[in-house]
């Protein structure tokens, strides 16, 4: 285990005092104290006495929660290791609050077969949080065969994709749809019409017309979502939507789930919290597909949030080195990282909506465990202590000093966040996420 | 000695009204020094230019280098090939290679839009943007107003009309930011789908029958059409873009008024615009190529000048 200040195992007792406890999957939510001994919770009460040879951390103020799950991370292991590895990745996802992570296929070699599922797995057994790898649809993503999915989903993946590249043929999406219903995961499609994209390089829109960039309009996101929600719904399948960046995608995901069919959908911190207007310097750091889009996209997106349409957040965590950004903007490669601002700026975009800061909470927690059947270790006596200590009203500076992970490709760089992850706990580590 | 605000030219979007003015002004005085019997004058001795061009250029490089020349400037040149863009290495080292090389002012054309400003973030000489793909080349504007006033005593108030692949046009961009800062009125005229969706949101009005542009423009500058748009869907045919876009002289006969016509040039004779159009009494093209050299010499002394020229 790479070792960072203020990560350590835990040795003996340690007693969270005067925290409110909110436990989304037991439906908790009142002041409780709760003793840990090494990496097990042993007692959960309204109050506990402290002891001589308890470590005591002072929770007044804070929220005691499940540890965070973020269903779309990108570790860049094997074959980018100069971006990100499993371990530095991991260390990331723990100083942000998350626990759980489902990392996309996208590597060299593709993960398209048990034997690399076993591995990303493997490569996770000595970091602080549970990796739970995304396979691929086809085999080297290359949309042509479908890949041994069942042999995947036994070896442990939890959904497949064929992440960055849409899978173009309908029919191709079509088997894996319907093969995909034996083994009981979701099917996860980036929706992008690459001819509409048409090398559009930003949203297509005011921004885009003075820059001078090739757009990329909506409906090359919303024509694909259209398209997979009908085979989806024809064959009664189970489809993920991916980081929804448009106000008419989520018009046809509305149509959908209200005639029932079963759809989930996620939105990333930056597509919550920003618009095109961020490029206006041609900022290459706020690069993603799909690219961020104009207000009224945003306000969709937040609406969405508060509607439910949308299930939880998904940070589509994508590390880059600083030679694949300092580049012109053509060049320069897509996405951002995520893990360690998610929280800080969820929670100031959405606090500003009035959002109560338990339901911030769920968009972390259960409800991205509903969409991918992930059920972590709950807080109850006996259990593993996967514990998140929140300050929900902290404010802070996202530096690039205090960085994680081993790229440092954000665009919110330098802002002020809102709440922020104290103490994060899983596997008889605890992290102090303050230091 | 007049003086500008802007440390580099990146474009016209991001540059004062008064700044643009003061180009243009001084344009004028170096006008006057090209029609001397000498047509140099000191004013950037002693100062390195580098001539960065990371795509094909004959006449903007001819005339930024003339103009160099013609300030006294020491001037190198520098062309990369399209591989080494293609690979999107060159920014990077670039920075690096004007660091060591210790250049006091960079002309930059670059294919990918938003390169000069990238580059103005790192580089702490001025920058001055010869064309960056599809979003600006504002010297060719400044140009373009040049010889509009020239033509016409002023800019404000005037009807200019611009016609051809407005969406994958630098030039229109430039001249639309220009133009609007100056005061004159803009309308813009192409297929529809060579337009940008909200190039409206930026005080310009559009129509599609050229017809109509030329009975409402005093000036209309037309766009060279550019060859590797055919064949990739965009423009059916040469004999189809003529007869719907192109400024025939029978199509201007049949307007009662007279219009001056412009081209930025490399002009493609019997696309966008006939023979006879061109070298017409109307077109005031070769007019624009001499404003070219005096508003780039404007550009660079006004950037970089320290020494009075007269």
């Amino acid at each position: 285990m790479i070792l960072i200040k203020g990560l350590e195992k835990n040795k003996g007792f340690i007693l969270l005092k005067g925290g409110r406890l909110y436990e989304p999957f037991l439906s908790i939510d009142k002041k409780n104290d709760i003793l840990i001994k090494d990496d097990v919770i042993v007692k959960i009460n309204k109050s506990i006495k402290e002891e001589k040879n308890y470590k005591v951390i002072n929770c007044d103020n804070n929220i005691i929660t499940n540890g965070f799950l973020d269903l779309h991370v990108h570790f860049r292991e094997p074959g980018f290791e100069f971006k990100e590895t499993i371990k530095t990745g991991s260390i990331s996802a723990f100083y942000g609050g998350f626990t759980r992570v489902c990392t996309m296929p996208n590597t060299d070699p593709v993960i398209d077969s048990p034997e690399l599922i076993k591995f990303i797995i493997e490569e996770s057994q000595d970091t602080p949080v549970y990796i739970h790898p995304i396979g691929a649809i086809t085999k080297g993503q290359k949309g042509l065969e479908i890949s041994e999915i069942g042999e995947m989903v036994e070896a442990g993946a939890v959904a497949i994709s064929d992440d960055g590249i849409p899978v173009k043929n309908s029919q191709v999406l079509r088997f894996a749809l319907e093969y995909a219903k034996k083994f009981n995961i979701p099917v996860i499609n980036h929706a992008e019409d690459n001819c509409l994209v048409n090398d559009g390089l930003m949203h297509e829109g005011k921004m885009s017309t003075k820059l001078g960039l090739p757009g990329n309009p909506d409906i090359a996101e919303s024509s694909m979502v259209y398209r997979d929600l009908a085979i989806s719904e024809y064959v009664g399948g189970r489809l993920h939507v991916p980081h929804v960046s448009s106000f008419k995608s989520l018009e046809i995901i509305k149509i959908f789930r209200d005639k029932g069919v079963d759809v989930t959908a996620e939105v990333t911190p930056h597509h919550l919290s920003l618009t095109d207007s961020i490029l206006r310097n041609y900022d290459t750091n706020a690069k993603v597909a799909p690219p961020i889009r104009s207000s009224k996209d945003q306000k969709a997106l937040i609406d969405a949030i508060k509607s439910g349409l949308i299930d939880c957040i998904a940070t589509d965590h994508a590390p880059h080195a600083n030679e694949d950004k300092d580049r012109d903007f053509k060049h320069a490669s897509c996405g951002m990282i995520g893990l360690e601002s998610a929280f800080g700026i969820v929670n100031k975009t959405l606090a500003a909506e009035k959002v109560d800061i338990t339901d911030i909470i769920d968009l972390f927690t259960v409800k991205p465990s509903r969409v991918m059947n992930i059920i972590p270790n709950v807080i109850k006596e006996g259990n593993i202590a996967e514990i998140n200590i929140i300050d929900p009203v902290c404010k802070w500076i996202f530096d690039q000093n205090s960085i994680k992970s081993k790229s440092n490709n954000s665009a919110l760089l330098d802002r002020e966040m809102f709440g922020k992850v104290l103490y994060s706990m899983n596997k008889g580590y605890i992290l102090n996420c303050k230091v | 000695m007049k003086r500008i605000e802007a440390k580099h030219l990146l474009g016209l979007e991001n540059i004062s009204t008064q700044d643009i003015e003061t180009i243009i002004d001084v344009g004028f005085t170096f006008r006057e020094v090209l029609e001397r019997p000498v047509k140099k004058v000191p004013a950037l001795n002693g100062k390195n230019i580098v001539n960065l061009f990371f795509e094909n250029s004959t006449r903007t490089k001819i005339s930024f280098e003339l103009a160099e020349k013609r300030l006294s400037a020491d001037v190198t040149n520098f062309s990369a090939s399209s591989s080494s863009v293609k690979k999107g290495e060159s920014l990077r080292d670039t920075i690096q290679n004007i660091h060591v090389m210790k250049m006091d002012c960079v002309v930059m054309r670059h294919p990918i839009p938003g390169s000069c400003l990238q580059l103005s973030n790192y580089v702490d000489v001025p920058i001055v943007n010869a064309g960056d793909g599809t979003h600006e080349h504002p010297t060719q504007a400044l140009l373009d107003m040049m010889s509009i006033k020239e033509k016409f005593g002023k800019i404000k108030g005037l009807n200019i009309g611009i016609v051809g692949d407005i969406l994958h046009s630098r030039v229109a961009l430039s001249n639309i930011f220009g133009l609007i800062k100056l005061g004159a009125n803009v309308k813009l005229c192409a297929p529809p789908h060579l337009l940008q969706r909200h190039i409206e949101d930026y005080g310009v009005s559009i129509t599609y029958d050229v017809d109509e542009l030329i009975d409402w423009a005093d000036a209309v500058n037309v766009l060279r059409i550019q060859r590797e748009r055919m064949g990739v869907g965009l423009i059916p045919s040469i004999r189809e873009y003529r007869k719907f876009f192109g400024i025939t002289s029978e199509r201007l006969s049949r307007h009662k008024k007279e219009i001056v016509i412009m081209h930025p040039g490399p002009i493609n004779r019997g696309v966008e615009i006939d023979s006879q159009v061109a070298d017409g009494d109307q077109a005031i093209i070769l007019d624009q190529v001499l404003n070219g050299v005096a508003v780039r010499m404007s550009v660079l002394y006004l950037l970089l000048g320290s020494n009075d020229f007269d």
